[in-house]
C-alpha cells in the first residue's frame, strides 16, 4: 500500500555508484566506527542526488534507506524517520529541476506571491508539490531559506536565485528549460548581499578605501 | 539520598531520580501520557509540568533531574492552567469518539481530561485525520486517535527489540507508522496496546466486543510458557474476553506474550464438553456416571504396573498430583511429565530449575545459551535478557549461544557453534568464549529443551555443570546455571515428583505398548502414532486435538482459566491461578474427576476439597506450602534420576542442536485451536527469518 511517504512506485534495487562511494568513504570517516549512524543525513543526501544524476530525479526510494541502514547498523524505521523529518529529503520522485520558492513573511512581503505565479505559468504546475507534465519541474513551498536580505528567493536545487520577481522567475526557467544553468546569486547589481548599486556606508573609512 | 519538597513536604529520592518520581514519592498524581516507567523518557507531550521553585517556567517534571532542596509545586494556579492548556492542546486533533472507542472506560486520555482538562475546547477549525495503519493480525490502530507520545515506538525498539516503528514527518504531519506496511515481526506486540494511552492502538481480534468496565476480572497464572507470568482474565457472562498482564517484577514485569494473550478464542473452540466412550471402534457421548463406569471396568482386573500416565504441558499441579496419587495407590510408578522425553538432573530441586530466578537475569554480566531459542520459548524472557543487554552497554553483556538462531535474537549474539562439541572446547578452553565467562562476576548459562530432549542431554547438562562450577557460575552468593523450561507444568510435575519410579516406564516405552492402560493427562504432544492398537488410551483434557481421536475414553477437563490451580514456574516460583469462568458444558475441573473416578474404583483419594489436597501436596514436597514466594532457594528432593557422576554421563554427540519451537504461534492444544493464532502464523510463517537477515 502507498501512503503519502511511500509512493507505489518503487525501484527495486539501489547499489551507491563509484561517485557516490568516494564521498561515503569521506564522510563515515569523519565518525568513529560505533557512531558511524551519525552518518545518516549526508548518506540520504548523497543517496539522493546519486539518483538525481541517474534518474534526473533527485529523491531517495525506501530501498536506498535500507541500504543505507544497513551499511550504517541502524534499524531501517530510523532512517525512515530521518528522511521523512527532513524537507530537503524527497520521499516521492521529483522533476529534473525542483523549484523551491520561499514564502515566508519577509519574502512574501518582497513578492513571493509573483514568484510563485511566474513558476506556475512557466511551467504548468497548479499546486504546490506538483511536478509538470513534461518532468522537467516540481514546485515546493519551503521556509525562511537564511538569505532574507535577498528577499525573495527561488531556490533552483542547491543554488538560490536571489531578488526575484516575476521576470526573472520566467527567465531562470527558461533558462534551465534550454539546458543551462543561470548563475546563481543576486539577480540585481549588488555583491552578496551589500546594498543595491554597490556599498552605502563606511565609504571613507581606511578599510573601505584600501579595497 | 537527594531531598526535595514537593507541596511542603519533604521527600528522599535517589540523585538522579526525576521530579516527577520524587512527586510520587510524595504521594502526589501527576497526569502523563508519554512518560512510562519502563520505557526511556521522551518528554513530548508537556502533560506533567510542575512548578518548582525559582524555574521561570513550569517544568516537564518527566524529564526534569531533582537537586538538593529543590521545591516543587503540585498544585498551584499555574500548575492548572498548564494542564488545561495542554489537554486543549492534545484534543485539539483529537476525535472524541469515545462513544466508538475500545479504549473508552481505560483511556489515560479521557480519565486525565476529567480530571484536569478545562471541559471545553475554544477550538473551532477541521481536525487532522490521519489513515490507519495495518500493523498485522493482532493490533488494530485508529490513528486519528493517536497523540505521539512514541510509547509504541519506545516499546518496539527499547523492550521488544523490533524496532518496525516509528514517527515519520513532522508537526501537523507526524505520524505513526512502520512507513513501509507491514505486520510487526514482534511476539511482544499485544503489549502496544497496554502502553498507549489512548485508542489509537487496540486488540484486533476482540475490537467492539466489551467494554471494560463490563469485565469480571480475576487473577491468572499464564500457562503458555513456563514464566508463569502474571494474567488477569477478564470475562464476561462466562466467556473470556480479554487476558491482560498483571506486574510482577520478579516474574514479567508488565509483560505478556502475544501466545498468552490473544489465545484465548481457542478456548471457545474444539472444546471437549462432555465424556466419550469409544465402543466397537466408535466414539458416542455418554453421562458421566456411565463414563467413569465403563472406565472402572476396564480397570478392573489390570495389574497397576500395566497401567501409566503421561502428563502434557498445561495441567495443573492439582491434577497432576491427583492423578499421581491414585495411580500410587493402585501400585503403579509408571508415571511421566516429559512429553518431550527430556532429561533432568533430579538429584536436587536445582537440577531443573532456572535457579538465577528471573529478576537474576538483571545481575548476570555474561550468558552462555545453550541449546535454546529464548525468543520462542518464552518471549518475555528474552525480553529481559535484552533489558540487560542494553542497560549494560556496549560489549557489558556478551552473549553467546550453542546452537541456530532460528529468528533475530533481539540482541547481539556470539554463535559459537550449532554442536554440544563446542562446550567440550569451552570447558578446555579452546573457545574464547570460555575468557568472557572466566573475567565475569556473574557468569550465567541457561540451557534449553534442544539440548535436554537430546539423548545425550546427561552429558551435555554434566557439561554445563561442570563449565558453570570452573567458571564461578555456581558459587554460595550467585547461581548461574539455569534451565529455561517450556512446559508451564513441567516445574510442579517435578516437583511432585511425577516421573518414573525405580521399576517404572517412561513416556516411550508407556507409548510403546509398556502398559496396557495409557492415561493421557492433557498429554497431545506425544508421538501418538506410537501406541499400538491394544493400549486402551483415557483422555483427560479439554480440547479434542490429537490425542483425543486416539482416546478410548475421553473425559473433558476445565482449561486453565476454568479451575483454580497451583503452577510453578521455570524458576521454582509457586503461584496459584483462580477460577474466571466453568468449563463449557459437563467438563470439570480435572483433579475432581480424577477424585469422583478414584471412589468408582475404590480406591478413594483422602481428600475431598481444594484444601486438602493443596495441604496434600505441601506433605508431598514442601515448596507447595510457599505460594507466590519464590522457592527456588528450597532445597528438596523428588526421587527418580540421580545426576550422573561425570564419567557416567555418556558421549556427547555431534549433531546439532534442533530448535524445539517451529512456528511459536501454535505450540499447544489452546492456540492450535485459535484462530488468531492460526492467522499469526500464516502471516508470520516466514517472516521471522527474513526480519533476521
Ligand atoms: S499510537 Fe498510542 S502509544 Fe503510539 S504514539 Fe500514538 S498515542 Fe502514543
Ligand atoms: S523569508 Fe525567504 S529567505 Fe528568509
Ligand atoms: S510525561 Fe512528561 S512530557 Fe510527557
Amino acid at each position: 500500500m502507498s501512503t503519502a511517504w511511500t509512493p507505489a512506485e518503487q525501484p527495486d534495487s539501489f547499489v551507491f555508484d563509484s561517485a557516490s562511494e568516494a564521498e561515503i568513504a569521506g564522510v563515515l570517516s569523519k565518525y568513529p566506527e560505533e557512531r558511524k549512524a551519525s552518518a545518516v543525513m549526508p548518506l540520504l543526501y548523497i543517496a539522493q542526488r546519486q539518483m538525481g544524476r541517474v534518474t534526473g530525479s533527485a529523491w531517495v526510494p525506501v530501498v536506498a534507506m535500507d541500504v543505507i541502514a544497513q551499511r550504517l547498523g541502524m534499524a531501517a524505521m530510523r532512517v525512515y524517520e530521518v528522511a521523512s523529518f527532513y524537507t530537503m529529503f524527497n520521499t516521492r520522485p521529483i522533476g529534473r529541476y525542483h523549484l523551491q520558492v520561499c514564502t515566508t513573511t519577509p519574502c512574501w512581503l518582497r513578492g513571493s506571491d509573483d514568484v510563485v505565479e511566474a513558476c506556475q505559468k512557466a511551467t504548468g504546475i497548479q499546486h504546490f508539490g506538483e511536478t509538470s507534465a513534461d518532468g522537467l519541474f516540481t514546485m515546493t513551498e519551503v521556509e525562511c531559506l537564511g538569505a532574507c536580505a535577498n528577499a525573495p528567493i527561488l531556490q533552483v536545487d542547491d543554488d538560490f536565485y536571489e531578488d526575484m520577481n516575476a521576470e526573472r522567475t520566467a527567465k531562470v526557467i527558461a533558462e534551465l528549460r534550454a539546458g543551462r544553468r543561470p548563475t546563481p546569486g543576486p539577480m540585481i547589481d549588488r555583491n552578496v548581499s551589500a546594498p543595491e548599486g554597490g556599498r552605502k556606508t563606511l565609504l571613507s573609512s581606511s578599510t573601505a578605501d584600501q579595497e | 539520598m537527594v531531598r526535595v519538597i514537593v507541596d511542603g513536604t519533604p521527600v528522599d529520592v535517589p540523585p538522579g531520580s526525576s521530579a516527577l518520581q520524587a512527586c510520587e514519592a510524595a504521594g502526589k498524581e501527576i497526569p502523563r501520557f508519554c512518560y512510562h516507567e519502563r520505557l526511556s523518557v521522551a518528554g513530548n507531550c508537556r502533560m506533567c509540568l510542575v512548578e518548582v521553585a525559582r524555574a521561570p517556567k513550569p517544568v516537564a517534571s518527566c524529564g526534569f533531574p531533582v537537586a538538593d532542596g529543590m521545591q516543587i509545586f503540585t498544585d498551584t494556579e499555574v500548575v492548572r492552567r498548564a494542564r488545561r492548556a495542554v489537554m486543549e492542546f492534545l484534543l485539539i486533533n483529537h476525535p472524541l469518539d469515545c462513544p466508538i472507542c475500545d479504549q473508552g472506560g481505560e483511556c489515560d486520555l479521557q480519565d486525565q481530561a476529567y480530571g484536569y482538562g478545562s471541559g471545553v475546547s475554544r477550538y473551532k477549525e477541521d481536525k487532522r485525520a490521519v489513515t490507519d495503519k495495518d500493523l498485522g493480525p493482532l493490533v488494530k490502530t485508529v490513528m486519528t486517535r493517536c497523540i505521539q507520545c512514541t510509547r509504541c515506538v519506545r516499546f518496539s525498539t527499547e523492550v521488544a527489540g523490533t524496532p518496525e516503528l516509528g514517527l515519520v514527518s513532522r508537526g501537523e504531519n507526524a505520524e505513526i507508522t512502520t512507513y513501509v506496511e507491514k505486520a510487526l515481526t514482534s511476539e511482544l506486540s499485544g503489549n502496544l496496546i497496554d502502553v498507549c494511552p489512548v485508542g489509537a492502538l487496540t486488540a484486533k481480534p476482540s475490537a467492539f466486543h466489551a467494554r471494560s468496565w463490563e469485565y469480571k476480572k480475576t487473577d491468572s497464572i499464564d500457562v503458555m510458557d513456563a514464566l508463569g507470568t502474571n494474567i488477569q482474565v477478564q470475562a464476561r457472562g462466562g466467556e473470556v474476553m480479554r487476558i491482560v498482564p498483571r506486574v510482577n517484577d520478579d516474574v514479567n514485569e508488565e509483560w505478556l506474550s502475544d501466545k498468552g494473550r490473544f489465545s484465548i478464542d481457542g478456548l471457545k473452540r474444539k472444546r471437549l464438553d462432555r465424556p466419550w466412550v469409544r465402543v466397537h471402534g466408535k466414539i458416542s457421548s455418554v453421562s458421566w456416571k456411565d463414563a467413569l463406569i465403563a472406565l472402572a471396568r476396564r480397570f478392573d482386573g489390570v495389574p497397576g504396573d500395566r497401567i501409566g500416565a503421561i502428563a502434557g504441558d498445561l495441567c495443573d499441579a492439582e491434577s497432576l498430583c491427583a492423578i499421581k496419587d491414585l495411580l500410587q495407590s493402585l501400585g503403579s510408578s509408571n508415571l511421566d511429565c516429559r512429553q518431550d522425553g527430556a532429561w533432568y538432573d533430579t538429584s536436587a530441586r536445582a537440577g531443573y530449575l532456572f535457579n538465577s530466578d528471573i529478576s537474576g537475569i538483571d545481575q548476570a554480566d555474561a550468558l552462555l545459551l545453550v541449546g535454546t531459542m529464548p525468543r520462542h520459548e518464552a518471549p518475555v524472557l528474552n525480553a529481559r535478557i535484552r533489558k540487560r543487554f542494553v542497560d549494560a552497554g556496549r560489549g557489558g553483556f556478551p552473549i553467546g549461544m550453542i546452537g541456530t538462531p532460528s529468528a533475530d535474537m533481539t540482541y547481539d549474539v556470539t554463535v559459537l557453534g550449532n554442536g554440544p562439541d563446542v562446550l567440550a572446547d569451552i570447558l578446555s578452553g579452546k573457545n574464547a568464549f570460555a575468557e568472557v565467562l572466566q573475567n565475569a562476576k556473574n557468569p550465567m548459562i541457561i540451557v534449553g529443551h534442544s539440548a535436554l530432549t537430546r539423548r545425550d542431554a546427561p552429558a551435555i547438562y554434566a557439561a554445563c555443570r561442570e563449565l558453570a562450577h570452573a567458571c564461578g557460575a555456581v558459587t554460595p552468593e550467585w547461581q548461574g546455571l539455569n534451565i529455561l523450561h517450556t512446559a508451564a507444568s513441567r516445574v510442579g510435575a517435578l516437583d511432585l515428583g511425577f516421573l518414573p519410579g525405580p521399576q517404572g516406564c517412561d513416556a516411550a516405552s508407556m507409548l510403546r505398548g509398556g502398559v496396557e492402560i495409557l492415561w493421557l493427562l492433557g498429554a497431545d504432544d506425544v508421538q501418538l502414532d506410537r501406541i499400538p492398537p491394544e493400549t486402551f488410551v483415557v483422555y483427560l483434557g479439554h480440547h479434542g486435538d490429537a490425542a483425543a481421536q486416539r482416546a478410548d475414553i475421553i473425559l473433558p477437563g476445565a482449561a486453565y482459566t476454568e479451575k483454580p490451580g497451583t503452577y510453578v514456574n521455570m524458576a521454582g516460583r509457586v503461584q496459584r491461578a483462580f477460577r474466571a469462568v466453568f468449563a463449557p458444558g459437563e467438563a470439570r475441573e480435572d483433579w475432581r474427576i480424577i477424585r469422583a473416578f478414584s471412589e468408582v474404583l475404590g480406591h478413594t483419594l483422602p481428600y475431598d476439597t481444594l484444601e486438602q489436597l493443596r495441604a496434600h501436596m505441601a506433605q508431598v514436597n514442601p515448596v507447595f506450602a510457599m505460594n507466590g514466594g519464590s522457592a527456588q532457594r528450597l532445597a528438596g528432593t523428588t526421587g527418580g534420576q540421580a545426576a550422573p557422576a561425570s564419567g557416567q554421563a555418556g558421549e556427547l554427540m555431534p549433531a546439532p542442536f534442533r530448535p524445539v519451537i517451529q512456528d511459536y504461534y501454535q505450540t499447544n492444544v489452546i492456540s492450535r485451536a485459535s484462530q488468531t493464532m492460526a492467522e499469526c502464523s500464516k502471516v508470520y510463517g516466514v517472516a521471522p527469518a527474513v526480519a533476521a537477515e
